[in-house]
């Protein structure tokens, strides 16, 4: 592998009018994984995509695809050569025919797969001879993600690949997603704000909240080192700062203190032992409350 | 499909898809020497990442359950190692299972003896557990 990390951001900011949409955004995704870029609406996800691209100028900071700095003119032109794109608003030409779009933009790629286009076509069932602009947004949408995917590019990045998609026609796109990896050698970077998609498919994620990464990592690994500890005691539950790394926070409530940790139970537990509570529970923390309780931190 | 990993439960995928392959191994619904699903029409089947596949079939090679077979794919281990999985693991159940049962007569749900298991395992010291280091 040329480079470990496909993409690679440091301390990259955007500011606009005043407002930071970024600051100081922080990402390394390594080559061959599939990268969920997890936010709510506005916190700053469309903006990074673009200053990856060349299409936004970052503020300050670095950003590089594929090793090529992002922000100068010659190597953004190179990356978005080898970077297969959808953009959140799956911007195509109208007044073409799918069939014409296809051919269209296979012009413009030497390395055009010819059998993933006709693979891709068949599986997203788009008919050759309508208009682009009579599709319906789940056809637009897998056009847009079959022209990226057929210029046999080894980087897809994707602005909310499924959004406006209904249930059966996000699950085709992410099983035409984990299928393409499986057979090319290739890196997706895709963002969303709908962390059942993440989970499902992503192996590696990173949860952006005003314009910073609260947290990333390979997603099995956070899985394995958050825990929920719930200790009961006889009486009220003592106040307890816990020395441990990784403790998130720590609620009391009456009798019950309850402590999420990102670095597992077993600290927790050894420090919660002198406290002799009468009962310990350990229990896995799901994405949807690690991005919740992460978000919420900073609130 | 014999697997039904769950990806909102928290736990890993790849330790969930791990059970459920010694679990079909331990029932008997995959036999020694049988083929598994190759890593990429699981991962289609499946809608999981390819990557996540791959890991469980490697931590499993290393556990012994199954072996890979370079360019053949996944097969369930015909070795020794696999029947002392299995006879280990039945022991195992036995031993569990009168435990359950001893505690669903004491009137503790499913759902407290799944946590009371979790936090014990939690609460033991082991040894690290990283790489593939073991057997």
């Amino acid at each position: 592998m040329a480079e470990p990390f496909i993409i690679e951001t440091a301390d990259l900011r955007k500011r606009y009018d005043g407002v930071e949409a970024v600051r100081g955004l922080n990402l390394q995704v390594p080559a061959g994984s599939i990268y969920g870029f997890l936010g709510r609406n506005g916190a700053g996800k469309t903006t990074t995509i673009k200053m990856l691209l060349g299409m936004v100028r970052p503020t300050s900071g670095r950003a590089s695809v594929f090793g090529l700095a992002a922000d100068a003119q010659e190597t953004s032109v190179e990356i978005r050569r080898r970077t297969g794109f959808v953009s959140e608003n799956k911007d195509l030409y109208d007044a073409m025919t799918v069939d014409e779009i296809v051919r269209f933009t296979a012009s413009f790629y030497p390395g055009w797969r010819p059998d993933l286009q006709q693979r891709y076509l068949r599986a997203f069932e788009l008919p050759l001879h309508q208009k682009v602009k009579q599709l319906s947004r789940g056809g637009r949408t897998k056009l847009a993600l079959a022209l990226a995917l057929c210029r046999g590019a080894r980087l897809l990045v994707l602005d909310e690949p499924t959004s406006g998609l209904d249930p059966s026609m996000i699950e085709e796109v992410l099983q035409a997603l984990v299928s393409h990896v499986a057979g090319e050698e290739m890196t997706v970077f895709f963002s969303s704000h709908q962390i059942a998609e993440v989970e499902q498919i992503a192996d590696h994620v990173a949860i952006i909240d005003r314009g910073h990464a609260v947290l990333s990592g390979e997603l099995d690994t956070l899985r394995e080192r958050f825990r929920r500890i719930q200790l009961v005691f006889d009486g009220d539950a003592p106040q307890m700062a816990f020395r441990a790394a990784g403790v998130v926070r720590v609620d009391r409530n009456g009798r019950v203190l309850t402590v999420l940790s990102s670095a597992g139970a077993d600290a927790v537990l050894d420090e919660a032992r002198a406290l002799s509570p009468v009962s310990t529970d350990v229990a896995p923390v799901t994405l949807k409350e690690i991005f919740l309780e992460t978000v919420a931190v900073e609130d | 499909m014999l697997f039904r990993p769950n990806s909102s439960s928290g736990v890993p995928i790849y330790l969930q898809l791990m059970e459920q392959v010694k679990h079909a191994v331990e029932t008997g619904a995959l036999r020694p020497g049988e083929q598994l699903p190759g890593i990429r029409p699981l991962a289609e089947e499946l809608v999981i990442n390819p990557n996540t596949v791959a890991k469980a079939y490697r931590e499993l090679e290393h556990e012994g359950v199954i072996e890979l077979r370079h360019g053949a794919g996944a097969f369930v281990a015909d070795t020794a190692r696999a029947k002392k999985l299995t006879d280990k693991l039945r022991a195992a159940q036995a031993i569990v299972s009168a435990a359950i049962e001893r505690l669903h007569a004491r009137g503790v749900t499913d759902e407290e003896i799944r946590r009371l298991f979790e936090a014990e395992l939690a609460g033991i010291a082991k040894p690290a557990k990283t790489g593939g280091d073991r057997g």
